[in-house]
């Protein structure tokens, strides 16, 4: 052990706070915001028993308890238990996004642009960076249950009372200090920023994926994965908080196994072995689209292997799915005799909407690796060699357009794999397929505004995330807060034929291939003109 | 002793990145500390910083270890890296003050702004926007603006130009002047033989050669070039070595030792011209290299 460890902890997160307060107060402002106006809406739609019961039974089955975890106090469902049941999963899943990105940036980015070694030169203890970090984020997340408990409280919605709103606010900082430790954790273990944050949302999509298995087919599984625990907390119902308290043990195990692997080891290495690379460079490496893959390989591998496990999971449900209504023909008669689609069609929809808007996050980080080239100063070494600003934009373009196709198939196979010959359901394998496929022109838009935006101006490129946000909000909220139509329709997702509900329309398809090829377009002329360079 | 460090090992997998350095720094001097790129310079600072683990050998900094008495240590003294990479959205003059209040000093009652009119600095503007050599002068005002005991400097002019190279050798002498230490790695050698009182010389995480550059001198060669009427001879001239003839000069190289046989030999002829030059660290150095053709890493 070294002397003074944690020698001027205050001044470092003085220092950081200064650093990460814009960011911090607009993710909490965002998170509170959300939370409020849906519990409200929530509250202002559903108003009689009756109503909310009737949502009860169309939450009740295992393909929605896959996609928005299980629910509590099914038989009284209240105001409370809807909006954590439609709510608290996925909140504490952005808490932890924000906690992961959050925590990343200040150990392993740091350390990896060597400002850390600046840092560390001055009389700053060792370890001090790291409790920093960590104050930081229980800061962060302590205020986020503050506020959520209070505006929650003060909403004075029947049913979401103090000790509910506590519970819930918990349960979500509890998630984002959880998810911040497993961050410090894998800046110790990977020796560069993109690993540590691949290595960090490997861990939260796995607790996502195991938990969704697990409350599918009400296994114990979902007790494996620190999200299925929280939810344990039944806010509103039961406000358990031993599981709070479990998930902050755990975590506060791993920020102490963290530093201590920190103070045992070299700065700017990590504890995962780096391969010795390649002498040369491979023919493949030298063309343009070699080299842009293989900037991405690992990123890329590591994706189809998640969507090949999400398919398999979301395939499992299938099986889940029948074999729970078949058993409740009940169930069945009241929702299903609405309209002719089978309910099983209904939640298919669904998941093949929520695979869509998954596999849009690789294809957008594979085109936005381009502005982050740009920015480190990296693309003047393409360009300044006879290689065509087109060029390198085209081929970011092919790419992330190739890699969707790729990625949206891999999870679309195993999930009508898994859930047609594996589970032998009685739905048709191509039809899921095509289903799937469909949604493709509608993500191509997402990639259209931003490769126009980063074209054009070379900025807030960043904000097609924020529109592919909305367009999940719009899947997973719209129908259940009843968005206006206008509203729904920005979404391109909109536009598209649900297969197997809906009839196929090839028109919708075409127009929205036509608006992200002309964003495209646009995008490459602006960018053929404007200033490339670091930033 | 201000430094002192024995035998010191360091291992990265399988590259020996430090073989068994042994390297000591006393008090009031500069030392320079020079080898080629990859020698070793930057892992020894490191591990001087208690940024890295020794893999043997002995790491003393003011009598106390380099890794277990970092933070005190740090309290007396600075260091400015070769490659500065700040935080894009903080200006320079943020950062300055950031270091300098770390290091426990009040930013407004030091030397920082009389540094940053010499280094004809802007602090207002973002870290994003400023070149290497304005990175670097960050770095090297924090570090100059406190009062260390020592300094430790790991190439830390490669992005300045010739204007503000003399403007920092002038600080690193004033420094001198006040009784401070500095260790001062480069791969520049002229730079170093200015400044320095005393040199190391690092290859292949070795240390090859170390003493007082006057005392270095002494084991190199004189550079003569001559003019004279007559052809010369040296065959019977001990110390005397590449000789060279261009047009009516010529020019040759002679050991310390043996200057004065030279001079009493050149008498025998009718010289017209001779100059003499001091070795420079490159010869010294080159003479490491004679019979190793492998070089540094
Ligand atoms: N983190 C590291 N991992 C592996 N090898 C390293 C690492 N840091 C330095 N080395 C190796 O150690 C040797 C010395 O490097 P360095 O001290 O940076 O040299 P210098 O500063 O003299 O140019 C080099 O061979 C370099 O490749
Ligand atoms: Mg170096």
């Amino acid at each position: 052990m070294s002397r003074q460890p944690f020698y001027q902890v205050g001044k470092l997160l003085r220092f950081y706070i200064k650093r990460e307060y814009v960011k911090l107060f607009t993710w909490l402002t965002g998170l509170v915001v959300t939370t409020v106006a849906v519990a409200l809406a929530l509250s202002g739609i559903y108003q009689s028993d009756q109503e909310r019961q009737m949502m009860a039974e169309t939450m009740e089955n295992p393909a929605m308890k896959a996609l928005i975890g299980r629910g509590f106090g099914i038989d009284h469902y209240t105001n409370g238990a809807m909006f954590s049941h439609e709510m608290l999963l996925m909140t504490m899943i952005v808490v932890a996004v924000m906690s992961i990105l959050l925590v990343n940036r200040l150990t392993r980015q740091d350390e990896e642009s060597q400002q850390l070694e600046l840092l560390l030169a001055l009389p700053i203890g060792r370890l001090a960076p790291s409790l920093s970090a960590i104050a930081l984020l229980v800061i962060t997340n302590v205020l986020l249950a503050i506020t959520t408990t209070v505006s929650l409280t003060l909403l004075q919605i029947e049913s979401i009372n103090f000790l509910g709103s506590l519970s819930y606010g918990l349960a979500l900082a509890s998630s984002g200090i959880f998810f911040g430790a497993v961050t410090l954790l894998t800046a110790q273990l990977s020796n560069n920023q993109r690993g540590a944050m691949m290595l960090s949302y490997l861990v939260l999509g796995m607790s996502y994926i195991v938990r969704a298995v697990g409350d599918a087919g009400d296994l114990w599984l979902s007790f494996l994965s620190p999200l299925g625990i929280l939810q344990e907390t039944q806010a509103f119902v039961n406000n358990y908080f031993w599981p709070q308290l479990i998930i902050l043990i755990f975590s506060t195990v791993i920020m102490v196994f963290s530093m201590r692997l920190r103070e045992k080891r070299d700065l700017g290495s990590g504890l995962l072995a780096d391969k010795k690379g390649k002498n040369k460079a491979s023919g493949f490496l030298k063309t343009t689209p070699g080299f842009i893959l293989s900037l991405q390989k690992v990123p890329l591998l590591s994706w189809a292997v998640a969507m090949l496990l999400i398919g398999l999971s979301y395939g499992s449900v299938l099986g889940d799915l029948e074999l729970f209504l078949t058993e409740n023909e009940i169930i069945q008669q009241i929702i299903g005799s609405a309209n002719d689609v089978s309910l099983t069609e209904q939640f298919i929809a669904i998941i093949l909407k929520v695979m869509a808007i998954i596999s849009t996050i690789p294809m957008l980080m594979v085109f936005h690796r381009l502005k982050s080239e740009e920015a480190k100063g990296r693309l003047d070494h393409l360009l300044a060699r006879p290689i065509s600003r087109v060029r390198v934009y085209s081929w970011y373009v092919i790419i992330s357009l190739i890699s969707s196709i790729v990625l949206l198939s891999l999870g679309i196979f195993s999930l009508a794999g898994a859930g047609v010959y594996v589970l032998d359901t009685s739905i048709d394998f191509w039809t899921l397929v095509q289903a799937n496929l469909v949604y493709l022109p509608a993500m191509w838009v997402v990639l259209s505004i931003m490769a126009v935006l980063y074209g054009l101006i070379g900025k807030l490129e960043s904000l097609a995330w924020l529109y592919l946000l909305f367009s999940f909000m719009t899947i997973y909220l719209g129908d259940l807060l009843e968005f206006p139509d206008w509203l729904m329709a920005v979404s391109p997702f909109y536009w598209v034929p649900e297969l197997p509900v809906e009839v196929f329309n090839v028109w919708p398809l075409i127009t929205l291939t036509v608006i992200a090829g002309g964003l495209i377009t646009l995008g490459s002329l602006g960018f053929i003109v404007r200033d490339v360079g670091q930033s | 002793m201000i430094i002192e460090v024995t035998d010191l090992k360091k291992n990265f997998g399988r590259v020996q990145a430090l073989k068994g350095v042994n390297l000591t720094v006393d008090k009031g001097r500069i030392v320079g500390f020079i080898g080629p790129n990859g020698a070793g310079k930057s892992t020894t600072i490191r591990l001087l910083l208690g940024l890295l683990r020794k893999d043997g050998g002995k790491a003393k900094i003011f009598g106390l270890d380099c890794y277990q008495d970092a933070v005190e240590i740090h309290k007396r003294m600075s260091y400015v890296p070769g490659d500065v990479n700040l935080w894009p959205n903080l200006t320079g003059g943020e950062v300055i003050d950031l270091f300098i209040d770390m290091q426990g000093e009040d930013p407004k009652s030091s030397r920082k702004e009389e540094l940053i009119k010499r280094f004809d600095f802007d602090p207002s503007r973002k870290c994003r926007t400023y070149s290497k050599g304005n990175r670097q002068k960050v770095a090297l005002i924090a570090a100059f603006s406190v009062e260390s005991e020592l300094y430790i400097l790991d190439e830390p002019t490669s992005g300045l130009d010739p204007l503000m190279e003399r403007e920092f050798q002038a600080l690193v002498k004033e420094q001198k002047a006040l009784g401070k230490t500095v260790l001062l790695s480069s791969h520049i050698l002229s730079e170093v033989e200015q400044i320095c009182d005393d040199v190391a010389i690092i290859r292949q995480g070795e240390i090859i050669e170390s003493g007082s550059i006057k005392d270095l001198r002494h084991l190199t060669r004189t550079q003569f070039i001559v003019e004279a009427v007559e052809d010369l001879d040296f065959s019977e001239c001990q110390g005397v070595y590449d000789v060279v003839k261009d047009h009516d000069k010529w020019y040759f190289q002679v050991d310390h030792r043996h200057i004065a046989g030279v001079l009493s030999y050149l008498g025998n002829y009718q010289v017209t011209k001779l100059e003499t030059k001091e070795p420079t660290l490159e010869d010294l150095f080159m003479r490491h290299y004679e019979g190793d053709a492998k070089g540094g890493v």
